[in-house]
């Protein structure tokens, strides 16, 4: 991080085709309106630093709408990820004050005003350009994972549930796949020597929800998924600081729910099958 | 013209939203080599963004329901314009379609025997709608994502390559579809493949194939107040319009009737209908209810008329009319609309709806679980606690690609089909809630079936796609950035435009001037700043480099969002009547005559070549878009059977209802 460009909210900085109607003046802006101070990492592969911007902040907005403020009125070519702007799709990833964060569910009101905001890319993966990330490895990380196994002898529309069962794993579904969870966690996040050992917690619990999918068949198809998770996803790396959990937009329990079931089952799977049963039948009952 | 890498595919699919990935899925099924591309990343599209549910006649919660009375809702919804083959296909194979995703591995919500349970929405005269909470789009792609992936790792399994028979290209866009040009056999140009770039890179590339399916969804970016993302720019509108395909129906654009109003910088957000459905109602400042003032003689006999007997209806279906939160979208929008103009609205401008005093705090957080923490998150109200505000907000657009019912293909364009919100004609001039996520597996799979069977049966003679076509594209591309075209003659015309600005004053003059409520003069004046956009865009100049440029990307978006505009705004000035997605202050009766009536737009200028460089000979102010009125089929008699004649008289004319 090397270079340290500043930009005005003034006039004339980046000026094609003149102003634009985020650029207010003074005198017509609502009380609720102020400047804020941003620092937003620009660059590529071959480096960047931080570059300090000014930019109008009006009330309820988000830290995304800032940074579009920013690309239409200073920095067009500014990159970032994004599609929902509702927490709702995971796109829009990344570091805010060095927290992993959603930019469109973060308020600019958290912040303190006089505050400088910082903005960079997630650090656990490789930089594209300013604010994008190469998210590759997640979905790397995906392919691996074997799939649902259909129970055989099921037509479609035979499917019975019950609520209670589906429960746990259709937490687990709630996920966005923002991979802030895979960003935060220690083993990955500066260890790129454990990227391909190590699934991460977005993908464990993807095992978890697989194999507490009510109707899963991949045991009978021989295909033991807790200990997948053990030796082929790097569970054993995961030592339950729920750092994962703590970053999670969508609330997911991560390390209570799917990592620590994950871990108890597969260690009893170590020493008796039938535990796993007991297990099963137990949870149904609780 | 720098090297353009070619890749061969026998079926290449432009969207991996629901129906892009189903349509991919069936493709693959057929054997068949199938390459997906979309914009955002894989997992991402619209259709993540879906809440309510998806609409299949499963008859779960209550017996009554079959594909028949599913079919009528569609019908009613649509005031009868829509393709009732389309209807009827969506109406009869939704069922399946959602079964078929619990075999992939979905997980929907349960009734209390185990089954696949469904909820109320708008318009559907049962509950109907499969659903995960309020995440139902989420629970789609994912599962679509999700089978995708379990089929490569058959491939895998087989060959050792993930992609050898699906890829998906993600974050790469789509600028022109390519023919063939055969002047010999005085067939039409057919398909030969997409010209695409990189977003990350800036790079191009062409995926050639006999096939080519559009799913690119809708176009409300072209608004000011959506619910829609930046991908909505209308893209496969505009890419079937350049190829010689037709739309129709583009008057008709969905305008939902409960976005959040406050605060600005989340305005146009979806409030899902589900807070309806299960039992929110709206309030005008005065604290009433004033949805029984606004049901239209079409739906008096099937809508309460009384506070107590619509709330008699959420327990005892039966003997209770229905509430009247719960008519079609377009009432309830217009209705609003009506209350904020009368002064009755709440602080900004919107109306109040509410559940707060309608269900415990718990039940509400339970069945409404992303509403609860969106409005937490981004607007500081408690809706356990407090009525939110909402206003409509451009949502969805009904027009698109015209298209065969049964295959999905363009008419017009061998080798071209399209499904989903970027296909025309299911949908009527107005869509009911939980329709969509129906119809794209419906006729995402349809498309994929027969455009595996198109490309099959052109695996002897694939299309060649011409390096001038290539050069062409590749140069339209480039044109932001002040390359490849005479430079200068364009910045004599007028200083380089930033495409920002361009893009805000095209959504507020569509947002203002071609709205929900529509006069002559506006729509005019709308013509007329098209016209004078459309210039200014030619002259959209981007900064930096091509490497994942977002101005550069939407000054390419530009052209299409034009043209969209352009489409809907004709279409609408041309239509003297008021219809479903569809109103005009200054015709403001549905009249039956125009019921048979489609508008289907194309490209004016005769273009020369197929996919030329983008209108370099634009036809100026004229506008590109030509505007022409079709005859719908007649509907088929055993369809018309499932209507009452009281109900028929409404919508159809008398020559019509005695033809046979
Ligand atoms: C907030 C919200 C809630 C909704 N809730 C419901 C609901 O509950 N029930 C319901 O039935 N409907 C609902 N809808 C409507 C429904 O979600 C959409 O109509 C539907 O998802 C559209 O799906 P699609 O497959 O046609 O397109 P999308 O899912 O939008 O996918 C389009 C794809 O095309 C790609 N694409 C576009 N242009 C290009 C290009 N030029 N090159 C390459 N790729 C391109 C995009 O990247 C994307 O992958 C909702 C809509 C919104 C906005
Ligand atoms: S709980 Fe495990 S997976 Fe989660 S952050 Fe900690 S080590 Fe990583
Ligand atoms: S588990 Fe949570 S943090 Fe991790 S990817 Fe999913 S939504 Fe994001
Ligand atoms: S933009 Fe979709 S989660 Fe932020």
């Amino acid at each position: 991080m090397t270079t340290d460009v500043h930009h005005g909210a003034g006039p004339g900085s980046e000026g094609i085709g003149g102003a634009v109607s985020g650029e207010a003046p003074d005198a017509t802006r609502p009380e609720t309106s102020y400047d804020a101070h941003f620092k937003v990492w620009r660059g590529d592969v071959d480096g960047g630093g931080l570059e300090d911007f000014t930019v109008e902040v009006n009330e309820g907005e988000v830290v995304l709408d800032i940074i579009h403020r920013l690309q239409a009125t200073q920095a067009p070519d500014l990159a970032v990820r994004w599609n929902c702007k509702a927490g709702k799709c995971g796109s829009c990833s990344a570091e805010i004050n060095g927290r992993p964060r959603l930019l469109c569910m973060t308020r600019m009101s958290v912040f303190d005003r006089a505050e400088t905001v910082t903005v960079t890319p997630l650090r656990t993966f490789p930089v594209v350009r300013d604010l994008v990330t190469d998210v590759g490895f997640n979905y790397e990380k995906a392919r691996q994972v074997p799939s649902f196994v259909p129970p055989p002898g099921l037509g479609p529309g035979e499917y019975r549930m019950q609520q209670e069962d589906v429960g746990r794993s259709q937490e687990f579904r709630k996920c966005i796949e923002c991979f802030l969870c895979q960003d935060t966690c220690h083993v990955v996040r500066d260890h790129e020597e454990n990227k391909r050992a190590f699934a991460g917690p977005r993908f464990l619990m993807r095992v978890a929800e697989l194999d507490m999918h009510p109707l899963d068949a991949a045991e009978d198809a021989g295909l033991d998924r807790k200990s997948t998770a053990q030796d082929e996803h790097g569970l054993g790396y995961c030592n339950i600081t729920k750092c994962c959990t703590e970053v999670c937009p969508e609330n997911i329990k991560i390390t209570d729910n799917a990592l620590i079931p994950l871990k108890e089952r597969a260690a009893d799977r170590k020493y008796d099958p039938l535990v796993w049963l007991g297990n099963k039948i137990r949870r149904r009952t609780t | 013209m720098a090297h353009v890498e070619r890749h061969q595919w026998d079926v290449v699919i432009v969207g991996a939203g629901g129906a892009g990935l189903r349509a991919a899925i069936e493709a693959r099924e057929q054997g068949l080599r199938t390459a997906v591309i979309c914009k955002s990343l894989f997992g991402k599209a619209h259709t993540v963004m879906a809440e309510g549910g998806i609409a299949a006649s499963m008859g779960n919660v209550n017996e009554g329901d079959n594909w028949q009375v599913h079919f009528r809702d569609t019908m009613r919804g649509g005031k009868f314009l829509n393709q009732w083959r389309m209807a009827e296909l969506h109406a009869r194979e939704a069922p399946e379609r959602v079964w078929e995703l619990e075999t992939w591995g979905a997980l929907f919500d349960r009734t209390p025997d185990g089954r696949i349970s469904q909820r109320n929405f708008g318009g559907h005269e049962y509950p109907r709608l499969a659903h995960v909470g309020d995440r139902t789009g989420l629970e789609l792609i994912r599962t679509l994502q999700q089978k995708v992936v379990s089929l490569q790792q058959e491939d895998f399994k087989e060959s050792g390559d993930y992609e050898a028979r699906i890829k998906v290209f993600q974050e790469c866009t789509v600028t022109q579809i390519l023919k063939e040009h055969n002047p010999e056999d005085g067939e039409p140009d057919r398909v030969s493949g997409v010209f695409c770039y990189e977003r990350e890179s800036g790079r191009f590339f062409v995926l050639e194939a006999p096939a080519v399916v559009l799913a690119t969804g809708g176009i409300g970016k072209s608004f000011k107040v959506t619910s829609n993302s930046w991908e909505y720019t209308g893209d496969g509108h505009a890419l079937a319009l350049l190829a010689g395909a037709s739309l129709i129906n583009m008057e008709f654009v969905q305008f939902h009737p409960t976005g959040m109003v406050w605060p600005p910088s989340v305005k146009g957000i979806l409030v899902t209908e589900s807070v309806r459905g299960d039992g929110g109602v709206l309030r005008n400042a005065e604290g009433e209810r004033f949805m029984f003032d606004y049901v239209p003689d079409v739906f008096k006999e099937k809508y309460a008329e009384s506070e107590q007997e619509a709330d008699g209806w959420y327990e005892d279906p039966d003997n209770h009319r229905r509430p009247p939160e719960l008519l079609p979208r377009d009432e309830v929008a217009r209705a609003i609309n009506a209350e904020v103009k009368a002064g009755r609205g709440s602080p900004h401008g919107g109306v109040f709806l509410d559940v707060s005093t309608r269900m415990p705090a718990e039940t509400i957080k339970r069945r409404l679980p992303s509403m609860h923490h969106q409005f937490r998150e981004l607007a500081d109200v408690d809706i356990t606690a407090e009525p939110m505000e909402v206003g409509p907000t451009c949502h969805y657009v009904m027009g698109g690609v015209d298209v065969d019912s049964d295959t999905a293909a363009a008419r017009g364009v061998p080798g071209l089909f399209a499904a989903g919100e970027v296909a025309g004609g299911m949908h009527g001039s107005n869509r009911l809630g939980g329709n969509s996520l129906s119809d794209l597996l419906v006729f995402g799979r349809r498309a994929g079936l027969y455009a595996a069977q198109y490309a099959r049966e052109h695996a002897g003679s694939r299309p060649r796609v011409g390096d001038e076509q290539i050069d062409g594209a590749a140069a339209e591309a480039l044109r932001p950035f002040g390359v490849g075209s005479a430079k200068a003659d364009e910045e004599a015309q007028g200083p380089a435009e930033n495409p920002y600005t361009v893009h805000q004053e095209l959504q507020r003059s569509m947002n203002d001037l071609v709205g929900i409520i529509r006069r002559e003069e506006e729509m005019s004046e709308a013509l007329e700043r098209l016209a004078e956009l459309r210039e200014r865009a030619r002259r959209a100049k981007v900064e930096g480099h091509r490497q994942f440029n977002p101005g550069w990307h939407l000054a390419l978006d530009l052209r299409n969002m034009l043209l969209v505009s352009e489409c809907v705004a004709r279409a609408a000035l041309n239509r003297t009547e008021s219809r479903g997605g569809h109103t005009r202050d200054d015709f403001p009766e549905m009249d039956r005559e125009w019921r048979r009536a489609n508008l289907v737009c194309t490209l004016a200028a005769a273009e020369g070549a197929a996919g030329a460089a983008g209108g370099d000979a634009e036809a100026g102010r004229a506008g590109r878009i030509a505007l022409r009125r079709r005859e719908m089929p007649p509907i088929r008699k055993d369809l018309l059977e499932l209507f009452e004649k009281e109900e028929l008289i409404k919508y159809l004319t008398d020559e019509e209802l005695t033809s046979e």
